[in-house]
């Protein structure tokens, strides 16, 4: 089991699109129940039991939406099947529309991905004009710099107009999303996998990747590896094949310290663990999170406080600020963690942070706050000599040669004035 | 009606509810003045039947809009964590030095706003560089005068 390209590969336009509108929508969910493709986006809810959900008798109008706002630190692969199979992506799109029984597609692209933008438009143009939509509308909505826009309410409530903040479910989208009327979302590769499963059918569809989570993902491998980039993989093959065989290992000679293995959002990894088959179950056996398929290589050089502080700054950058324990908490953990890493901290401030950490998970709209706490709680429990060495060392014990060392946050440096 | 009203309302008649034009109509809004002074605010409020202030909180919470005047080029180093482990402080250092402003800020001509900013979705080409939203891939110390160079030309 190694690589093999689906979302990747090449294939006839919109062949699928007409087999499924040859089908009726129930007949068509079945098949997408059948297949078991399970969410791309972090979440890995069956895109097909999704798709059930929507309320079709509905008289409202029924929306489909694609989250294409790919902005969880370490994840840049939808971005690549935007560019380089965004027909694809809309062939997707025709398929599922016609399953939901909706005719308004709305692709919400991330701001900053202007030339992915670009592309993603011009085919939605070249499309149209071939007539393969029918009456179905397409538009390419573009974000405008938020992160928390990947939430799948926020980026409702950001489409509609306003500030990007979750709501609160229920009603979930498949009953009350976008415009209140039942709103189907999707990641990119989820919805960019649909025509492979119209072109296999469900069963063979089904056979391809492990047996709880079938098919391929387009995996995302940054930090410290020789050959960083995407790798389309089954589901189910080892980590250590994709670290080691593909992505060449850890340059340097140096040791590999901790693998964070879905986007910064998630409990990282020890050495000994990689072994893991890439897939849902198998992360989730481990305590952490399959997430947005994107994999953080961290060698033996980079100080744990370091990578906590620069990773919760983050997430204090982008809590949307509706829910306190969010928005406070996470405002207190780059507090505790900027004593911790200036030798400032006394042992009790450790567990302090254990206790905010605490205080936080569970207890908002949306899993930002979660999101913060998951990789910190985990370095906590795998490096917790670390911590305690800042506090009896009075300060960093890698004296100035973390690879983060000095590393400056957008949080940091927030002005915009002219200086003259 | 201006002609910036009439493109908005455009760009409404693609939703079934105009309010969703408010973004679109904030970077257009930008576009035209070079960020988005308080007259942006009455533009798109006017276009859209919305109140000023509506806009103006719309705006604020969203980091591609700039509420106060930038250069005319933008450049921007990510330093999230896949681009921070391959050494972008390097990189930024490295502009600060070349620009001689600190990051935040905007340089004495009014050529070129430096900031740093959060996971630009480049991490495998790290460290990553967005000059005017355009990225730049790999970008090392050493690349940085050229960048400027390219930018101030």
């Amino acid at each position: 089991m190694t690589e093999r390209k689906m979302l990747l590969a090449d294939a006839p336009r919109y062949a699928q699109v007409e087999k499924a509108r040859a089908m009726t929508p129930d007949a068509l969910i079945d098949v997408l129940l059948a297949a078991n493709l399970r969410g791309r986006g972090g979440a890995g809810f069956p895109m097909g039991r999704k798709a059930s959900l929507i309320d079709r008798k509905s008289a409202k109008p029924k929306y489909l939406v694609v989250n294409a706002d790919e902005s969880e630190p370490g994840a840049f692969k939808d971005r690549q099947v935007i560019a380089e199979q965004p027909h694809k992506l809309i062939e997707g799109c025709l398929i599922t529309a016609h399953a939901i029984e909706s005719m308004d597609v709305f692709i919400y692209i991330r701001g900053e991905y202007v030339a992915e933008y670009e592309i993603l438009q011009a085919a939605v143009d070249e499309a149209r004009a071939t007539g393969v939509f029918g009456d179905i509308g397409v538009t390419v909505y573009r974000g405008a710099g938020a992160y928390i826009c990947g939430e799948e309410t926020a980026l409702l409530d950001s489409l509609e107009g306003r500030r990007g903040q979750p709501r609160p479910r229920p009603p979930f989208p498949p009953v009350q999303g976008l415009y209140n009327a039942p709103t189907q979302i999707n990641n990119v590769c989820t919805i960019a996998t649909v025509p492979s499963i119209l072109e296999l059918g469900a069963a063979e569809f089904a056979k391809i990747g492990s047996e709880s989570s079938p098919g391929t993902a387009v995996f995302s491998i940054s930090g410290n590896v020789v050959r960083p980039g995407n790798y389309e993989l089954e589901l189910g093959t080892p980590m250590r094949e994709l670290i080691y065989d593909l992505a060449g290992g850890i340059p340097d000679g140096r040791e590999l310290k901790a693998v964070i293995p879905g986007g910064s959002s998630v409990p990282a990894l020890t050495p000994d663990q990689i072994d893991v088959p890439l897939d849902y179950d198998s992360l989730a056996a481990l305590g952490t999170f399959f997430g947005a398929a994107s994999l953080i290589v961290v060698d033996d050089r980079c100080c744990m406080v370091q990578l906590a502080l620069r990773s919760t700054k983050f997430y204090m950058h982008e809590s949307c600020g509706k829910c306190t324990p969010c928005r406070e908490g996470t405002r207190w953990m780059v507090q505790l963690l900027e004593k911790i890493e200036a030798g400032d901290a006394e042992l009790s401030d450790v567990d302090l942070l254990r206790s905010v950490c605490d205080r936080i998970l569970g207890k908002s709209l949306c899993a930002l706050g979660d999101f913060a706490v998951y990789p910190v709680a985990s370095y906590m429990k795998h490096w917790a000599d670390e911590f305690v060495a800042h506090v009896e060392h009075g300060g960093c014990p890698f004296q100035g040669e973390s690879t983060l060392e000095g590393i400056v946050a957008p949080s940091d440096a927030h002005r915009h004035e002219v200086v003259a | 009606m201006t002609a910036f009203a009439d493109e908005v309302r455009g760009i409404a008649a693609d939703f079934p509810d105009a309010r969703s034009a408010t973004l679109p109509a904030l970077r257009l809004a930008q576009e035209k003045h070079g960020w988005l002074p308080p007259e942006a605010f009455h533009e798109v409020a006017d276009a859209l039947g919305l109140t000023p202030a509506y806009c103006q909180a719309v705006a604020s919470f969203y980091d591609m809009y700039h509420l106060e005047p930038v250069g005319k080029h933008l450049v921007e180093v990510c330093t999230n964590l896949s681009c921070a482990l391959v050494g972008a402080q390097r990189v930024v250092d490295a502009f600060e030095e070349e620009l001689g402003v600190r990051a935040g800020e905007t340089t004495e001509d009014g050529e070129v706003t430096f900031r740093t900013v959060e996971c630009l979705g480049g991490c495998g080409y790290a460290t990553v560089v967005a000059v005017d939203h355009r990225y730049r891939h790999d970008v090392k110390p050493d690349d940085v005068a050229a960048i400027v160079a390219e930018v101030r030309r």
